[in-house]
């Protein structure tokens, strides 16, 4: 078994000494072990695939309809529309899929996180092969994308159907979305990367930091409706950011362009935060 | 001696101003099968992470296959296969797939690790199992695949850590089988234990380490050869009668260990040495006459028994 040369091994490599052959070894982990890493939980994910078409399908049919359809008919009638610009349905159906993403994104960078360092340690498994700890955070935060990207699809989807998109460009609500859900998920990813333990902690922050961002990010009504005392909420939220983005994109919401800006380089630098520290704490834990 | 694969100078590890690893040195030869014996705490697992390019090193130098771990992890660890102290197989993916799984990380093909999966399950004696989830399989099976799994890339270095830790003896034995097949077939072992048959049966060379320090060094049989007699008899008075039976038996042997519950007399001639323990009117409740054994030389070595 030992002697079997590996694919790509000629013979002449067979005659390579042990460091150089070493050395051949690490060139292609080195270069692709992030993607490595991403087909391994997107296989894992496939054993949950069902769970993730049926809420895939499910929420955005759900809400759109209980909200854009049901509710509209409420808001519609007595303020005419929501922000007086376009129907309650319009209004609300990009903030529905932002907060969509954002939910998937919890989910994916909280207890998978600590499974992998911690309850079923296949991160120090990949890691005494030759794959980095940056690489795994690169790895689980590719999957995740290509879970958000999938979602966020149905859901535009859905919303044509529901014809809740009148823009041009609204499609591009598909890659705020993902915007959104990465810019938390990956602040939840450094921290998850540094928790030793979980008491509750996750818990506590799906309770009282998700479900609070998705009621006072402007979500279901403006921010403008808040007391201002109330508006900071907003500004240091994502979905905030994402929500108001996605609806200049979704319908042509007037807001000044430099705030757009804002919203967009808000959004990636917390992606770039929590995913350079997310990395940069990984291998501080690899290496004991 | 063959040129050292692995070789380590004072090598060092410290955790704030405990050092877990204390400057060891050591070499290690192709095709060698190496322990490292020790107590838990030792510092065992800390050298077999270091070794294994995963941990950086406080001090000192360390080679492995001619490389510099800080310098050169993933190169290294593209040579090795890791069996670690605690089953860390992906319990999400089926038996078979985390075979695949860990193979890609390597940068190996598909084509080359769907053949190699099955032949490493056969060898694992784990074929009927390809499909089962891993929650499903029992300790052994789950050791035996995590050394299917180590042996995915052809390593040139299997690295053990504690690898028979809480098996029955049976599932304990079937590892050993597969472990020496290894041997024969070239493979260099490093391992770790605090087992001391495990080390007679499998290593043929080892150093025993305590305290992040190197005691002693050498085979199996040339430790105790000098670090004990060829026999050890154990003798059982009851706890309260130990002390004072001890006393009577220092002349009979060249050396005598006194436990909690049992006396240690060390003898070349063990069936002699219990004779003269009758004749002087001691009455042990039990009595055992063995070949000493690497358990003694730790004792002999560090005045403390292996497993606390």
């Amino acid at each position: 078994m030992t002697a079997a040369p590996l694919p790509g091994e000629s013979v002449a490599l067979l005659e390579q000494s042990p460091s150089e052959k070493a050395l051949a070894g690490g060139v292609k982990p080195r270069r692709w072990g992030s993607w490595y890493v991403a087909e391994t939980r997107l296989k894992v994910m496939r054993g949950y695939l069902q769970t993730m078409v049926a809420t895939g399908i499910g929420t955005p049919l759900l809400y759109l309809y209980a909200l854009g359809v049901g509710l509209a008919t409420l808001i519609d009638a007595n303020m005419g529309s929501g922000g007086g610009q376009v129907s309650y349905l319009v209004f609300v159906a990009p903030a529905l899929l932002c907060s969509a993403a954002l939910t998937t994104a919890t989910e994916e960078f909280s207890y998978p996180i600590m499974l992998g360092f911690k309850w079923n340690p296949t991160f120090f498994a990949m890691n005494a092969a030759p794959i980095r700890g940056g690489q795994i955070i690169n790895g689980v935060t590719i999957a995740v994308i290509v879970r958000l990207v999938a979602q966020s699809v149905v859901y535009y989807l859905f919303m044509r159907l529901f014809g809740a998109i009148p823009g041009p460009y609204g499609w591009l609500v598909i890659v705020v979305g993902v915007l959104t859900g990465m810019a938390l998920g990956a602040m939840l990813m450094a921290y998850a990367t540094k928790l030793e333990e979980d008491k509750g902690q996750f818990n506590y922050i799906m309770r009282f930091g998700v479900i609070p961002l998705t009621l006072f990010s402007g979500t279901f009504f403006p921010l403008s409706t808040l007391p201002v005392w109330l508006h900071w909420i907003g500004w240091i939220s994502p979905l905030w950011h994402g929500t108001e983005l996605s609806r200049v994109l979704s319908y042509g919401y007037d807001e000044p362009v430099w705030l757009s800006l804002v919203h967009v380089a808000y959004l990636v630098l917390l992606i770039a935060i929590g995913w350079a520290l997310a990395r940069r704490l990984a291998v501080k834990r690899l290496n004991k | 001696m063959p040129a050292p694969v692995i070789s380590a100078t004072e090598l060092t590890k410290k955790y704030k101003d405990f050092a877990a690893v204390d400057g060891i040195s050591f070499e290690i030869a192709s095709g060698e099968s190496f322990g490292f014996l020790g107590p838990n705490g030792a510092g065992k697992s800390t050298t077999m992470r270091m070794i294994g390019a995963v941990s950086t090193r406080t001090a000192g130098d360390l080679s492995v296959i001619g490389l510099d771990p800080n310098q050169y992890g993933p190169e290294i660890r593209s040579q090795l296969g890791v069996v670690p102290q605690e089953d860390n197989l992906d319990t999400e993916l089926k038996v078979r797939d985390n075979l695949i799984v860990y193979g890609r990380y390597f940068g190996l093909p598909h084509s080359y690790l769907g053949p190699k999966a099955d032949e490493l399950l056969e060898f694992a004696q784990l074929t009927e199992k390809a499909k089962a989830r891993v929650d499903d399989l029992s300790g052994g099976m789950k050791r035996r695949l995590t050394i299917a799994r180590a042996l995915i890339n052809n390593p040139r270095i299997m690295m053990l850590d504690e690898p028979t830790t809480g098996l029955d003896p049976q599932a304990r034995h079937i590892l050993w089988d597969r472990l020496f097949r290894l041997k024969e077939r070239g493979t260099t072992l490093v391992l770790t234990t605090h087992y001391m048959d495990e080390a007679e049966q499998l290593c043929d060379r080892l150093v025993v380490i305590d305290k992040g320090t190197i005691m002693a060094e050498g085979s199996p049989a040339s430790l105790i050869k000098q670090y004990s007699t060829r026999e050890v008899v154990e003798l059982r008075f009851g706890s309260d009668r130990n002390a004072a039976a001890a006393t009577k038996l220092e002349s009979l042997a060249e050396r005598i260990e006194v436990l909690p519950d049992r006396i240690l007399v060390y003898s070349d001639n063990g069936d002699a040495a219990l004779q003269k323990a009758h004749e002087l009117g001691l009455n042990p409740l039990t009595s055992l006459v063995r070949r000493s054994s690497l358990e003694d030389v730790f004792l002999r070595l560090t005045g403390r028994s292996l497993i606390e």
